[in-house]
């Protein structure tokens, strides 16, 4: 390897209606190199990279592409070096075939004029075979998983001869066996020479994939390392800038001797749930494992409503209820913080206010009309009781970070004073200090008294957060198991892939 | 937590900025005013006569738009409008040359009412779009008002009815601008300030969410049709009182203006934000622009063209991002 790097980014700064949000970052990538670069929200990972996608330009400092000075005022110049970026929210027609989105204004054209899908389709279908994936082509995007979706993305950014590939969290929305086929396409790429800037969330997935790391923090520059040289807790203390302990158990007695606050009953769904049977107490935590597909989601919809129950009970403190919508789930106390805050958790174009209120606004009316006032006192409230950080209760959540986003809608459930809680994935996409504080402020609603149902695909914070544990598999319950009779995460992933196989 | 009480004095400060864009629509009112004043100033444009024309021929419009701002900012659009408005004034004019004036209006309303139930129905039951049904509706409506009365004009011959719609005044003021006062203040409250606007909004700005909240989101888009179907027959009885008679094509082609006031309003095309006194200036804005080119002398076809490409000039500078 030279001592030339392929990509040097030196002085970066950047800055918005005057609030500075990179100060003299320096960023280099090798030739080749799988690079994590990580931060918490805010940081300035993105637009770090939206520098280098040319979607932003840069207030000072200059950019380097194998010793050369370079421009990137836009995103054609920055593709033009061999920069491309694999979206997170794909960018992909659906309704187009692999071969045509692959060469989507680039196609091949017969002798007419006409484009030519015959011969689109041979070099798609070769590119796709030197990524050693197996996808048809000629078959229609629609119709693809998820992560075949990825690939086909990455197939059209090495279809315009891209050398630098940034990725940002491209796990989210993928199954673990997927995950998987990500780290062997990626490790593909590295031996073609592709270099790849990794952004996540995901700290294992750091150390099973990166040469080396970069984090951020606050806009800054905190330093570039190894992964070799690294371990989780190391890391996470770079990012936070804090030694601290975030997904630590704390054993809590839970008194289950009187009626369980909520009971169900041998419940079935079209969404397939098959005869799940479970209890929550006052004050437990229930945490609920499995893998994608295994009825965590499915659990948590129809509980709340979402989705209709075939068969099955539900019982509220020992008494059976009907719940056939979100109301009903409401009036009897139970709330979800769903899964996709974006999609179901908020109005994303209004404001903070607007959205913890939400569900408040029949105790808000009087005579008819919403107090605003008192909306705007228990806003506050919340706002300091959960650390949200906005601008103004005024700000459009939209403009929030993921970690206070998430608050809100955590907040917006709070509000209205409910016995049981549902969390499904409450810490996804949020940082890791925000994640920190959203387990401890779980913890503190069970030592308040209500029942809490935790979804998560992160055992580690499974495992830090409840008293006790159900696997999930196909959409029954395959165990139930003490927190204590588990001894650590590999126990408890081996438990999950067991039941799933 | 200080920082969050420093960050809200800060967003204090920052609000009292002026925003160019979410007052463009005030701008252009104004701005249009203005340069008509000044050129059109000897053909009367300013008299206190021609201002209240404008609010009088811009009503039965403001009214419609007021409650298609909901149907909008929920999410939804309804273009039968203007034909439920022309099939209300025979309908209305019919029922009360048949049984008198009390049944009469009551007959109007109530067919609003149940058009506004099926488009609502064919909406959230049978999953049809709204922009479909009420596409179908349109030609419906507008057919089965010119069938029932063989295209002949239905006239009116009750005078306190007249009076009420459209023709009366209260003291000083016409009755069409009363019209107009009382639906844009309930229309504001409504949005504004119940539950049933937020609950509007949240369903136009992500339904999903509305619903993981406990919005019943399809209730709410029941509601908005059956309130714009509703509004619409009422306009069409203002439509009614004023000529005298009902005719069923009294309202053709009114639900584009209504459409055109509520997204000049600055109410976005695809749900969530919704303003009621914007409707009103955007409807408003269109009556100025009309009544400005017609004493300007243009003719027809050139007034067309021109209020086509300032309503074209005024939802790119609204919408701009």
């Amino acid at each position: 390897m030279s001592d030339v790097p392929l990509l040097r980014m030196q002085g970066i700064r950047k800055a918005f209606s005057g609030v500075t949000v990179l100060e003299d970052v320096d960023f280099e990538l090798r030739a080749g190199e799988t690079h994590a670069l990580l931060g918490g929200n805010g940081a300035g990972k993105s637009t770090l990279m939206k520098i280098l996608e040319g979607v932003y330009t840069l207030d000072a400092g200059h950019v380097e592409l194998e010793g050369e000075p370079i421009e990137l005022g836009s995103p054609q110049s920055a593709r033009a070096h061999g920069i491309a970026m694999i979206f997170q929210e794909f960018s992909l027609v659906p309704t187009l075939t692999v071969a045509q989105n692959i060469y989507l204004t680039r196609e091949a054209r017969t002798r007419a004029g006409m484009i030519d899908d015959g011969a689109l389709e041979r070099r798609a279908a070769e590119l796709l075979s030197e990524l050693g994936v197996e996808i048809d082509p000629g078959v229609m995007v629609s119709r693809l998983s998820r992560a075949s979706w990825q690939l086909v993305e990455i197939a059209k950014a090495l279809s315009v001869n891209a050398r630098i590939l940034i990725m940002d969290e491209p796990t989210a929305s993928l199954a673990r066996s997927e995950v998987q086929t990500l780290y062997a396409i990626i490790d593909r790429l590295k031996q073609r020479g592709i270099t790849i800037v990794y952004i996540t969330h995901r700290l294992e997935e750091v150390m099973a994939v990166s040469d080396r790391v970069t984090v951020l923090r606050d806009g800054r520059l905190v330093g570039t390392h190894a992964t070799s040289e690294l371990d989780m807790d190391k890391l996470i203390e770079l990012i936070i800038g804090r030694a601290v302990e975030t997904l630590q158990w704390n054993e809590r007695s839970v008194d289950r001797s009187g009626t369980p606050l909520l009971e169900l009953r041998g419940v079935s769904t079209k969404t397939g749930l098959r005869d799940v049977s479970l209890e929550v107490h006052a004050g437990e935590i229930l945490g609920l494992a499995g893998l994608m597909g295994s009825g965590r989601s499915e659990l948590a919809r129809a509980v709340f409503g979402i989705d209709a129950i075939d068969s099955g009970q539900i019982l509220v403190r020992g008494e059976p209820v009907r719940i056939r919508r979100p109301g009903d789930a409401i009036e009897h106390g139970i709330v979800l913080v769903p899964e996709d805050r974006r999609a179901q958790g908020l109005v994303m174009d209004h404001s903070v206010q607007r959205n913890l209120t939400l569900t408040l606004l029949r105790r808000l009316a009087r005579r008819g009309l919403i107090d605003d006032g008192e909306g705007r006192q228990i806003s506050e409230y919340y706002a300091e009781q959960l650390g949200i950080r906005a601008r103004s209760l005024g700000t459009p959540v939209r403009r929030l970070s993921g970690g206070n986003q998430q608050k809100v809608v955590v907040a917006k459930w709070l509000a209205t004073e409910p016995d049981i809680l549902v969390l499904d994935e409450p810490t996804v996409g949020v940082d890791i200090g925000a994640k920190a504080e959203i387990i401890e402020l779980v913890r503190g609603l069970a030592d308040e008294g209500k029942a809490i149902i935790a979804i998560s695909s992160e055992l580690a914070e499974v495992l830090a957060l409840a008293d006790r544990i159900l696997v999930l598999r196909d959409g029954t319950v395959d165990r139930s198991l003490e927190r204590t009779e588990i001894s650590d995460e590999p126990e408890l992933h081996r438990l999950v892939q067991e039941a799933a196989a | 937590m200080s920082g969050l009480q420093a960050a809200l004095k800060r967003g204090g400060v920052l609000a009292g900025a002026f925003d160019w864009r979410r007052n463009i629509l005030y701008i252009a009112f104004v701005v249009l005013l203005i340069t008509f004043s000044a050129v059109l100033g000897d053909q009367g444009f300013t008299s206190s006569n021609n201002l209240l024309n404008i609010v009088r021929q811009t009503a039965i419009i403001s009214v419609m738009a007021v409650a298609v701002t909901f149907v909008i900012g929920a999410g939804e659009i309804d273009l039968s409008v203007g034909a439920v408005a022309g099939l209300a004034s025979v309908v209305a004019a019919m029922a009360i040359d048949a049984y008198g004036v009390v049944p009469g209006i009551m007959a109007g309303v109530l067919l609003g009412v149940v058009v506004g139930s099926i488009n609502g129905a064919l909406l959230v039951v049978v999953g049809i779009p709204s922009f479909l049904v009420t596409l179908a509706m349109l030609g419906i409506a507008h057919g089965t008002a010119q069938w029932i009365t063989n295209s002949a004009p239905q006239p009116i011959l009750s005078d306190s009815f007249n009076n009420i719609f459209g023709s009366g005044d209260l003291g000083p003021i016409p009755s069409l601008v009363v019209w107009t006062a009382v639906a844009v203040a309930i229309g504001h409250v409504l949005l504004r300030r119940a539950p049933y606007g937020r609950n509007v909004l949240a369903t136009g700005g992500n339904e999903e969410a509305a619903r993981f909240s406990g919005v019943p989101t399809k209730r709410i888009k029941f509601m908005v049709m059956v309130g714009s179907a509703t509004v619409a027959a009422v306009a069409g009885m203002l439509y009614a009182g004023r000529l005298q008679s009902g005719r069923f094509q009294w309202g053709e082609g009114d639900e584009l203006s209504v459409i055109a006031a509520v997204i000049l309003g600055g109410t976005s095309l695809f749900g969530g934000t919704a303003s009621v006194i914007g409707t009103l200036f955007g409807s408003l804005l269109i009556g100025v622009i009309n009544n400005g080119l017609i004493l300007m002398g243009l003719e027809f076809s050139q007034q067309q063209i021109i209020r086509g490409a300032i309503i074209l000039l005024a939802v790119a500078l609204v919408t701009r991002d």
